[in-house]
């Protein structure tokens, strides 16, 4: 009887040292075969910039973010529109307009010294930190990437369409296509690859700047610093990540 | 002891029946749940991936520079420095991984200057805009302006 649990305890111990260099041998050979991800995840948390003072309503970024991502022409679904305000004294209510979403430009529609303020206002998905969007899809095919985008999953996407109501910002849409919903993905195939977004890429102004919150060198974190941004209906307490820089307050 | 195990059969059905309920469970579980859900949240880890995918129709400014140096230096310092190379020409991803498979068609200077530089009230005052009908009666723009350094004496 005593042989038998000495041997046991024996035994037990040397498979207990015996682990640790098999663990570590198994890791060695997981990472060895494993490549390196170019992308890492988890080191990134992506935002974006818009500058409503160098927004001058061209269209471009609606017109690149379409090529981009396959957007259908028409009807006129938006991943990105641009909104036209005209406001003419403080408490009235803004004169709104978005022609096509502002795809070919914005015809003239106000006289020069109307004694009111006009200005863009380009929209896009917030890429909210604590979206209600990904809150009510019942399959989970809808949700916040560990690094800040709010994404879709095409293929158990139901087409039930709560997401699409319960996005106070309106950016979603069903793609007729696919019955499908869709929505500004902030070029997740583009920031991924090391690229800005199509919209960035081809803004003529500036007016709009992917930042990366987690990178400490990004001019974002200057940016906030030094700017009085604020983001759209902050008492949706949405975590919401496009900041605007001097953005007026009849702004929904 | 015995007595209580007496009518002990009906309660190994009720186990059986329960741990075949528990199977099955977790059968339609493994067959419904889809791989990777749950990794990083309640959603497919696999998603992140399918989104990355895609192939950019936009190839991005360093890369048409890398070829087309010497636009690249036309453009430093200038006023439109800081303007993309697509915002203008378009999407190009093919034509910068193959340039032979697609040549781009140069922009109509006419309508599309007027894009940006049309006079419009809701655009910024600072930005420079024009009104075709006053400003040398909408002639063309290149006559006087380098498309790349409008601010340069024009490229002879």
């Amino acid at each position: 009887m005593n042989s038998d649990r000495r041997d046991f305890v024996l035994t037990a111990g040397k498979l207990l040292v015996l682990t640790a260099p098999a663990a570590a041998y198994l890791e060695a050979m997981e990472t060895g075969k494993a490549e390196e991800p170019a992308y890492k995840t988890f080191e990134h948390y992506w935002g974006m910039i818009v500058d409503i003072e160098k927004c001058i309503g061209c269209g471009n970024c609606v017109r690149a973010c379409k090529v981009e991502n396959d957007v259908p022409l028409e009807p006129y679904f938006f991943r990105t529109w641009v909104e036209r305000y005209h406001v003419e004294g403080a408490g009235e209510h803004p004169d709104v307009d978005s022609p096509d979403g502002g795809y070919n430009g914005f015809p003239e529609k106000y006289a020069a010294g109307d004694g009111a303020k006009s200005f863009f206002v380009p929209k896009l998905c917030n890429q909210c930190a604590h979206s209600p969007c990904t809150q009510v899809c019942p399959v989970g095919a809808t949700f916040e990437s560990p690094d800040g985008a709010v994404l879709v999953d095409k293929t158990y996407c139901l087409g039930c369409r709560y997401c699409v109501q319960a996005c106070p910002y309106g950016c979603r849409f069903i793609d007729p296509r696919t019955n499908t919903v869709d929505k500004c993905n902030l070029c997740y195939h583009r920031i991924t690859k090391g690229l800005t977004t199509a919209c960035c890429e081809s803004c003529p102004t500036g007016a709009r700047q992917l930042v990366d919150l987690k990178d400490a060198r990004d001019p974002v974190h200057e940016f906030l610093r030094t700017h009085k941004v604020h983001v759209l209906k902050p008492q949706m307490a949405t975590g919401s990540k496009v900041f605007y820089n001097a953005l007026d307050g009849s702004v929904r | 002891m015995n007595r209580f195990l007496k009518d002990k059969e009906h309660l190994f059905r009720m186990a059986a029946l329960f741990a075949a309920g528990v199977v099955l469970f977790l059968i339609v579980r493994a067959v419904l749940v889809p791989k990777g859900f749950g990794v990083y949240g309640h959603y497919r880890a696999g998603a992140l991936e399918d989104n990355r995918v895609r192939a950019p129709r936009f190839a991005g400014r360093p890369a048409c520079i890398e070829c087309h140096t010497d636009e690249g230096d036309r453009l430093k310092g200038g006023k439109h420095a800081g303007v993309g190379c697509e915002a203008c020409h378009g999407a190009l991803a093919k034509h910068a991984a193959d340039p032979s498979s697609l040549k781009p068609t140069k922009p109509d200077s006419k309508t599309l200057c007027q894009t940006c530089h049309l006079m419009n009230v809701a655009k910024p005052a600072k930005f420079p805009q024009i009104d075709p009908k006053s400003h040398m009666d909408g002639g063309p723009c290149l006559t006087c302006h380098d498309q790349h350094a409008p601010d340069k004496e024009p490229k002879k």
